[in-house]
């Protein structure tokens, strides 16, 4: 593999990697505050069909953007109101919304626009266009550097920066704010923060919110820079790997960046190559196309270090004495 | 002492959470500009008008009884099998392997085959999410997703390299052989002077799932492994102080749970199809969980759940046929009940508690 | 005379169909400790959650120096000076001291600025009260004492006038419990009003300068503590003259039952849990073993109850039984003549949901008395046998059908007993029989336990309350961090000694 090729399937990591990026730092809002989300899937599939409907209705891609923000966030809130309000099962709670999505999607869709479960194929200013960094073309013809930050580092929709500028932003949250210390709080030990005289059900709702917003993000970004215009079903569980990814990451925002790339990176190579032949041992695309879902359960399964949940996630918050 | 009398949670609240989500679907239906009325008619017609109708509804309500207990079985100790999907997937491998390749002499044996083969498959794809979640800690939710994907691309992969007849184009087996086609209701009925559709697909594995119903009842009520794994199910820590392995009823749980996933393929793919296609299973693996928290883990909750959901079915595909409703409204609709009687369950429970609470007091 | 630093009128509040509290009124006087003791489920703890914003009370009054103050969060209690030491503490276990103490407390919106001024301002309350912890440690590697006072300091650090302490020394060691007294009697100098709930008479007659009492809900009397005696305060918590001794005869020891040998447990973590655990128990002998909670009680139970694994020998009636294979677990010590009441009945003795028949059956579900033939259990069998025993362990209701969540807390313990009694062990096991029992129900579990005693069969006793185990054990053995400290029997010893055996002072003193 020449250096050119490497820089191809890095930058196609990195596009992919992106909405897992979002969606992976959604998860982690959520989860620290103490409410399991497997509705990642749900709330990027909505927020990527309504970005995609409203950027083809109205030429913009920001406020196709806002739109998903918005769809997800009504997801998102779903779910608290299921799982803080009252105190439902978060996990038949995020299927629910896994389906309500998957379903709702095709729906919307196909009385709006009659294709058959998808929207038109967005251009122009309903798209994501990629941005050029400054010198990139100057510096171009440098060698192995140039290359680089025009290829891999330039060249991105701003969604890829805005997803990879909320790793340190996250983790100064979580850190050292004060909001961070509580969200951290209420995920280990609701009791702590209510007796604290702290809201327990503001802090959850809040960081369901937050969940809301990375993940209609992560929707737009799939279906307005990634790809142009949304299709049935586009997120292909990659709510699921994020999750998976999540774990990996020990629940910490750095790690997430590089579990993320990681999912990323396989995903390019399933892309770019088809079959795959190690010297006479072909591997069939399928194998490719299954490799992020195994090697989640071979990092579920604990083979690469025991992950500890935060310790109140999951579990609804009732007063006790 | 309990608020609300045993009919109240066991009937009350289902039937509160059901036509909340039939409302929330109507302004669905109003949503996208169709009449919610004209579509139920359309729907009842269409599912339950003409023995046709019914011998659909009757069918995806076989798919849906199996998938239903087996995540109802699964939920019993305490887990949430999301798998369905993809054991079943694996069941109509083994249902194909088992009528291409093994002579059978007549469906009667045949069926008896395919459902060792079928469980057998299901429970193989249930056994290393089971085994991860026992020994590892690994959560079952995750993993049994995971193993939907890559049950698929397993499929794919079969289908396509393997067992596709030189030649065909699409991923898919040869049909079956003729003697393992199982009798349809038709045949069935036909000997008792009843005429019923002969074009429709339910068939004899009717009865299998009906009897699975009757034998999960009898499993997880009457008998010592039914005990362990309700007790493992509502308590860990007690199981493991009585005695009860941990280890061994996560496994046995969800061995019989993805068995009777598995076992969906003597209808859809045995029954029906009479070859294995690449989505034979339909998301009827996903339906089971809305059947499962319909029918509150009960086997007979569940045998009422899976023929609404087979009418829903029907009647959904009715809908797209004739109206600009495409089947993805049953995904709605499946959604909204597993949200309200799984998830918000509270939200329906706690104002009945309180009215039941009010009504004691006023009774004195 | 200067207004009560606190004053309740007339607090009900009810859930459900259960009156926690009935019309109580109750008025607590600056700078002194006001005990409130009652039996479990009297309802202190409901009332004091009352005061501290948990619950809303359904009726009644709230004033605080004379001020009537609503009370409708804990954001309300702490902002009228009240501060409260949970029984289980609140603290977050992977946070330090500082961040705890900060939670809920900060100043603005970034950190770092809350941190510095909470460590200045800790810095002054640790010399100002004498409480010494480190504020940079994690809590999961604080003792459970300097837990408590991390709890402590919270509250101080929130400026609270008024400090409630909810059983505040069941976790603690003899000496840790004098320590936090002289803490409260230091905070009572520095002119703060303390509530101390407990359970515990004795402590009430050390501590306190007034005590009310609570029963069933209401508050049936507020007392000097000066002019009042344990009986007459026993008397009024239960509503009638209560026995503080088991009457009991002599007893008589067979040959050796139970002999246990070096045996040993290391946790998950690496830690080890029982550190060479030796001891004998013969037929017809009750052997208890004291300690504080944690120090391996816990982890001897389970290991001869089949619930974990160990290093060791354990031999009953002269056979060896297996510690770590297949065949360790509660189904095969069962078949041994084992039978064991767990010390957590919710969370391991019952099945809350399953109803009482169902109960009586657990882990002797197997037993062929209640199988109908190889598949099927009998059913109507186990119903009959449950019928039989709740009428002879007097549960109430005797409804067979009745889910065990739905029966008090000291009907709920009757039905283990009943079933692990009545399955005639050699060896009964027993933790914390009377934990969160009411004293009827407790003076009938005393009863049966002597009478099993009595037909010779040997029993183990694990309980941390030193009462419980000086009036039934025959010996005493005092567990100290995984090991033995010393045995003793109960006529040549004294709480003194057994609580420095306790605290892990070898000798304990004399002896």
């Amino acid at each position: 593999m020449d250096y050119l090729t490497l820089l191809q399937v890095l930058d196609s990591t990195v596009r992919l990697a992106t909405p897992l990026l979002l969606a992976c730092l959604a998860g982690l809002f959520s989860e620290r505050a103490g409410i399991f989300d497997i509705g990642l899937e749900g709330k990027m599939l909505l927020a990527a069909f309504f970005s995609a409907a409203v950027a083809y209705l109205t030429g913009s891609v920001w406020l196709g953007l806002l739109a998903g923000i918005g769809s997800s966030m009504v997801l998102a809130g779903l779910h608290g109101l299921a799982s803080i309000t009252f105190r439902g099962n978060q996990l038949i709670s995020g299927v629910a919304i896994n389906f309500l999505a998957a379903g709702m999607t095709v729906l919307i869709a196909q009385d709006w626009f009659k294709q058959g479960g998808r929207t038109p194929s967005l251009i122009g200013g309903a798209r994501f266009e990629p941005i050029t960094l400054p010198l990139a073309d100057t510096l171009h013809p440098v060698p192995v550097i140039g290359p680089l930050y025009h290829d891999l580092i330039s060249g991105h929709t701003i969604l890829v920066y805005v997803a990879f500028l909320c790793v340190p932003a996250t983790w100064w949250v979580l850190y050292r704010t004060r909001f961070g210390l509580r969200l951290r709080a209420v995920g280990e030990n609701p009791a702590a923060v209510d007796t604290a005289g702290v809201s327990v059900v503001g802090l959850r709702y809040a960081a369901v919110a937050i969940c809301g917003i990375l993940c209609g993000i992560a929707g737009a970004y799939l279906a307005t820079a990634l790809q142009a215009g949304f299709v049935k079903d586009m997120t292909a569980g990659r709510g699921y790997i994020a999750l998976a990814a999540l774990i990996f990451a020990k629940w910490r925002p750095w790690y997430a960046l590089s579990s993320t790339l990681l999912f990323g990176l396989l995903q390019a190579v399933a892309l770019r190559y088809q079959n795959i032949d190690l010297g006479g041992v072909v591997i069939p695309v399928q194998v490719m196309d299954a490799l992020p879902y195994i090697l989640t359960v071979v990092i579920l399964a604990g083979f690469v270090g025991k992950a500890i949940p935060p310790r109140a996630g999951g579990e609804p918050y009732v007063k006790e004495r | 002492m309990d608020i609300m009398p045993k009919w109240a949670d066991v009937v009350l609240i289902p039937l509160i959470s059901l036509i909340l989500a039939a409302i929330l679907s109507a302004l669905v239906i109003l949503g996208i500009g169709e009449d919610p009325v004209a579509a139920v008619k359309l729907m009842v017609t269409g599912a339950l008008g003409s023995t046709y109708g019914w011998g659909y509804t009757l069918y995806y309500a076989t798919n849906f009884m199996f998938t239903g207990l087996a995540v109802a079985v699964a939920f019993h100790a305490s887990m949430f099998n999301i798998g369905g999907e993809g054991q079943a997937m694996l069941g109509g491998l083994g249902v194909a392997l088992i009528c291409l390749f093994v002579p059978w002499p007549h469906w009667s044996i045949a069926i008896l085959g395919a459902i060792a083969a079928s469980a057998l498959f299901g429970a193989a794809w249930a056994a290393i999410p089971a085994y991860l979640q026992a020994r590892r800690g690994s959560h079952i939710v995750i993993t049994t997703i995971m193993f939907n994907f890559i049950a698929a691309a397993l499929l794919n992969y079969v289908l396509v390299n393997l067992l596709r007849p030189k030649g065909a184009m699409d991923p898919a087996t040869a049909k079956f052989p003729a003697a393992t086609n199982l009798p349809t209701l038709h045949e069935l009925l036909a000997p008792f002077g009843i005429s019923f559709s002969k074009s429709a697909p339910a068939n004899i594995s009717l009865i299998v799932a009906v009897l699975a119903c009757f034998g999960v009842w009898a499993l997880i009520w009457r008998t010592r492994l039914g005990y362990e794994i309700r007790a493992f199910g509502k308590s860990e820590s007690g199981a493991r102080y009585a005695g009860i392995s941990p280890f061994k009823i996560t496994m046995l749980a969800m061995l019989i749970s993805g068995g009777l996933a598995g076992m969906m393929a003597i209808n859809n793919v045995m029954g029906e199809a009479e070859r294995l296609v690449l989505n034979a299973v339909e998301g009827a693996g996903f339906i089971g969980i809305a059947v499962s928290l319909m029918g509150r883990n009960h086997p007979f909750g569940v045998f009422l759940a899976a023929i609404l959901f087979g009418f829903l079915y029907q009647g959904g595909a009715e809908l797209a046929l004739w109206t600009n409703i495409p089947r993805e409204l049953i995904v709605v609709i499946q959604a909204l009940v597993i949200l309200f009687t799984g998830a918000l369950d509270n939200m329906v429970r706690i104002p009945l508690e309180r009215m039941f609470l009010a009504l004691r007091k006023t009774e004195g | 005379m200067t207004s009560p630093a606190i004053e309740l009128k007339g607090i009900s509040k009810a859930f459900g169909p259960v009156q926690a509290n009935k019309d109580i009124s109750i008025a607590v006087q600056p700078g002194t400790i006001h005990g409130i003791i009652g039996e479990n489920g009297a309802g202190k703890s409901t009332l004091m959650s009352i005061l501290y914003g948990f619950y809303k009370a359904d009726a009644g009054e709230i004033f605080i120096k004379g001020q009537k103050t609503a009370i409708p969060d804990s954001q309300a209690a702490i902002a009228a000076g009240i501060g409260m030491v949970f029984q289980h503490f609140k603290l977050v276990q992977n946070f330090t001291v500082l961040e705890n103490i900060v939670l809920g407390a900060e100043d603005g919106a970034l950190l770092r600025p809350s941190l510095g001024k909470a460590r200045r301002e800790l810095r002054r309350l640790e010399q100002e009260y004498e409480l010494h912890v480190d504020p940079d440690a994690l809590i999961e590697n604080l003792s459970v004492g300097h837990q408590q006072r991390v709890e402590i300091l919270k509250a101080l650090y929130r400026q609270a006038n008024i400090l409630i302490l909810d059983e505040p020394t069941g976790v603690l060691t003899p000496t840790e419990a004098d320590q936090l007294f002289r803490i409260l009697a230091r905070l009572r100098e520095e002119g703060k009003t303390i509530i101390l709930i407990t359970h515990k008479l004795r402590e009430i007659m050390d501590i306190t300068d007034t005590v009310s009492v609570m029963r069933r809900g209401e508050m049936t009397a507020t007392v000097k503590t000066a002019e009042t005696s344990p009986e007459q305060l026993a008397e009024l918590m239960v509503g009638r003259k209560v026995l503080l001794r088991v009457e009991k005869a002599p007893a008589r020891p067979g040959k050796t039952v139970l002999e246990v040998e070096d045996l040993q447990v290391t946790d998950d973590s690496g830690v080890e849990r029982l550190k060479g655990i030796s001891l004998n128990i013969r037929a017809g002998e009750i052997l208890g073993i004291a300690g504080v909670a944690g120090n391996g009680q816990s982890e001897l139970l389970e290991v001869l109850g089949g619930v974990s694994a160990a290093q060791g020998t354990i031999r009953v009636n002269g056979a060896e039984i297996d510690l770590t294979g297949k065949h360790s677990d509660g189904q095969s010590r069962r078949a041994r003549g084992i039978a064991h009441v767990p010390e957590d009945r919710q969370s391991e003795g019952l099945i809350m949901d399953f109803q009482a028949w169902e109960n009586v059956g657990f882990g002797y579900h197997h037993d062929p008395a209640y199988q109908k033939n190889a598949l099927f259990m009998d059913n109507a069998a186990l119903r009959a046998d449950t019928a039989r025993k709740m009428e002879k362990f007097d549960v109430r209701p005797p409804d067979p059908s009745l889910p065990a969540k739905n029966f008090s807390g000291g009907n709920q313990q009757k039905i283990v007993v009943a079933r692990e009694i009545e399955c005639n062990p050699d060896l009964l096991l027993v933790g914390q029989p009377t934990r969160g029992v009411d004293i009827g129900a407790i003076e009938f579990i005393h009863k049966q336990i002597i009478a099993l005693r009595d037909e010779g069969k040997a029993i183990l006793l694990v309980s941390v309350e030193l009462d419980e185990i000086m009036s039934l054990s025959d010996r005493i053995a005092v567990m100290f961090d995984g090991m033995i400290m010393g045995e003793r029997l109960p006529e040549d010893t004294n709480a003194q000694e057994l609580g420095l055996l306790m605290a892990g002072v070898a000798n304990g003193g004399a002896a």
